[in-house]
């Protein structure tokens, strides 16, 4: 795989931030993802390369992080949090909530792969509970009508 | 972007720039910006110690660490480089604090790595966020490029001869990797697995060097001290408890939110008056003071001092600043069981008592909050809670364990009602909650 010009910029100036070239590695592989959707085998070697690592030990890296995903995910991740503060909020009803407006489960994808579904841990909005985050957006005091708002939106935008 | 909220008992220290422009540079500098470090610089290394030491100030992470003190363990001569690291990995449930620090006033952290960095003599400077925080990552590489293109971090720092450099480092997505040997190694590269201790970061940190880690809030309170003193700060709180604190009010409050309160408030007063009391008629059936890894408090327990000291002898922790607030609809039983769910999730499995016991908790939990319970549930629960305390080599192990025993210990009534098959008494919808 051959690093865009952003993520070349990036490893280029991330890799003079520390004494040893595996220190880029954890932000490397979301910037990574990020663009281009998924961890990708073809992905994983590059990085590995360039930090002088092997596949595998760039693969147990990925395993750790719950973050960072080997098969693309949805265009809209709706990541829902369902941790102690969000669940005395009513997490429970707003999680079902999204099941129901998506067709989906948890884990699972639309089958348009635009939007993806997941309960997830403590997101740090337990002061604006319930909330979930989509594509590193916060969404707090969740309401259902906000929740409908928000997926109608972005349907919305996708038929235009 | 996080909503602020105020109330007149609140005394604004690392808040007071807290939706006053502060990202910006310029605004920063007329709101004293900048002033603290190049003060610290005119110090010395032995004053600012000696400064943050008397000041009383104590990590705000969750340990309560005399800061001060932490930072006299690093050597003074160090054949290897020295680091100053800032822990911005919040993700301790009920805890939401450092965001609002990031949001709002970004370079007062920047300000604190570098008051740090002069006090043990570390040349470079990592402020770590949690990968979610991506929003507030921008945030803070703006502002360390704002401080850069200032010369105010770089070379020869305010003229002082020093050099510093300071660079901003993304997570992406572990709660352990919040416990400081496993952020050091995260930052390396490499899975979040606590190191065994000692030695200790002070001494082998980073890349093997001497490393000084403070949570955000712990840094970000730095610069107030050098320029209020010692003496100023440690009188806002309570004997050996400096300054305030930001609570993060949960639950079905009122007025939920994070306020800044000087350290010993009363709990009680911070639910009632602060936070405006239970919303929907709710009554409170306990609290959790100091995020999801700490005992609870039952209702009648919550007449208690907001200060590390204070909490202790209340018999719980006053951890990271998580207030949580559980009201009569939320079922003990359910309420353990997703707490368990999260340790069980957040386990590196590095330590087999925290591996199998998160495990068992949540297979026993999930089972008994189904109404397939039985008696001896209760106490096997609280034998294998028992048994991962102090096992393991970070404290993800304790965090685990000690809220479980504390519910069965407060709460042991309310497990027994889900005992014969009954459905949950305590929920107005058992079957959703169901996990």
């Amino acid at each position: 795989m051959k690093f865009s010009d952003q993520l070349e910029q990036r490893f280029s100036t991330m890799v003079t931030h520390y004494p040893t070239k595996r220190s880029v590695l954890v932000p490397m592989l979301l910037y990574i993802q990020d663009e281009v959707g998924a961890l990708t085998d073809e992905a994983i070697h590059e990085i590995a390369q360039r930090t002088e690592l092997s596949d595998l030990e760039v693969r147990n890296v990925i395993s750790y992080y719950s973050m960072l995903r080997t098969r693309p995910v949805g265009k809209y991740n709706f990541q829902v949090c369902t941790n102690v503060s969000c669940l005395l909020r009513g997490a429970d009803d707003i999680f079902e909530h999204c099941k129901k407006k998506l067709g989906i489960g948890n884990k699972e994808s639309t089958p348009d792969g635009l939007f993806l579904l997941e309960e997830v841990e403590c997101i740090g909005a337990c002061s604006w509970a319930p909330a979930l985050m989509m594509n590193y957006e916060f969404h707090e005091n969740l309401t259902p009508a906000k929740i409908d708002e928000l997926i109608d939106g972005l349907k919305k935008k996708e038929e235009q | 972007m996080a909503y602020l909220v105020s109330h007149p008992d609140e005394v604004k220290v690392v808040s007071k720039r807290f939706g006053m422009g502060a990202t910006n540079l310029d605004r920063y500098l007329e709101l004293d910006g900048y002033k603290a470090v190049q003060k610290a610089i005119s110090m010395g290394a032995d004053a600012i110690i000696n400064e943050v030491k008397a000041s009383n100030l104590r990590g705000r992470g969750g340990a309560g660490f005399p800061t001060g003190l932490k930072w006299s363990f690093v050597p003074k001569q160090s054949a290897k480089p020295k680091y100053v690291l800032c822990n911005g990995d919040e993700s301790e449930p009920g805890t939401c604090k450092d965001r609002l620090i990031f949001e709002h006033d970004p370079h007062a952290v920047i300000e604190g790595v570098m008051i740090a960095a002069l006090a043990v003599g570390a040349k470079s400077g990592y402020i770590y966020l949690r990968g979610e925080y991506r929003y507030l990552l921008e945030i803070m590489e703006k502002a360390v490029a704002d401080a850069y293109a200032r010369g105010f971090i770089g070379k020869n720092i305010f003229g002082s001869g020093v050099d510093l450099d300071i660079f901003t480092h993304s997570g992406a997505g572990a709660y352990e990797v919040g416990e400081e040997s496993a952020l050091m190694e995260s930052l390396e590269g490499k899975r979040g697995i606590p190191r065994i201790r000692p030695p200790f970061p002070a001494v082998v940190g980073l890349w093997g060097g001497p490393t000084v880690i403070n949570n955000a809030e712990t840094l970000a309170s730095v610069p107030h001290i050098i320029l209020g003193g010692d003496e100023w700060f440690a009188n806002l709180g309570t004997p050996r408890n400096g300054g305030t604190r930001l609570f993060c009010m949960s639950g079905e409050l009122e007025r939920p939110g994070v306020y800044e309160l000087p350290m010993g408030y009363n709990l009680k007063k911070m639910i009632y008056d602060v936070s405006g009391g239970m919303s929907k008629g709710r009554n409170l059936k306990g609290v959790v003071p100091g995020g999801s890894s700490v005992q609870i408090l039952t209702a009648d327990e919550i007449d208690v001092a907001m200060d590390f000291d204070s909490m202790m002898k209340a018999g719980s922790m006053l951890g990271s600043g998580g207030v949580i607030v559980l009201d009569d609809q939320m079922c003990i039983v359910r309420f353990a069981l997703r707490v368990t769910k999260f340790y069980q999730h957040e386990s590196c499995g590095w330590c087999i008592p925290c591996r199998e016991g998160t495990d068992w908790m949540k297979k026993t939990l999930t089972r008994f909050h189904a109404g397939g319970g039985v008696a001896k549930d209760i106490d096997n629960l609280k034998y294998l809670a028992e048994n991962m305390l102090g096992r393991t080599f970070c404290p993800l192990g304790d965090a685990a364990a000690m809220p479980i025993i504390s519910y069965i210990q407060k709460f042991r009534k309310e497990f027994e009602d889900h005992l014969d098959g009954k459905p949950c008494p305590y929920e107005k919808a058992a079957e959703a909650a169901l996990v």
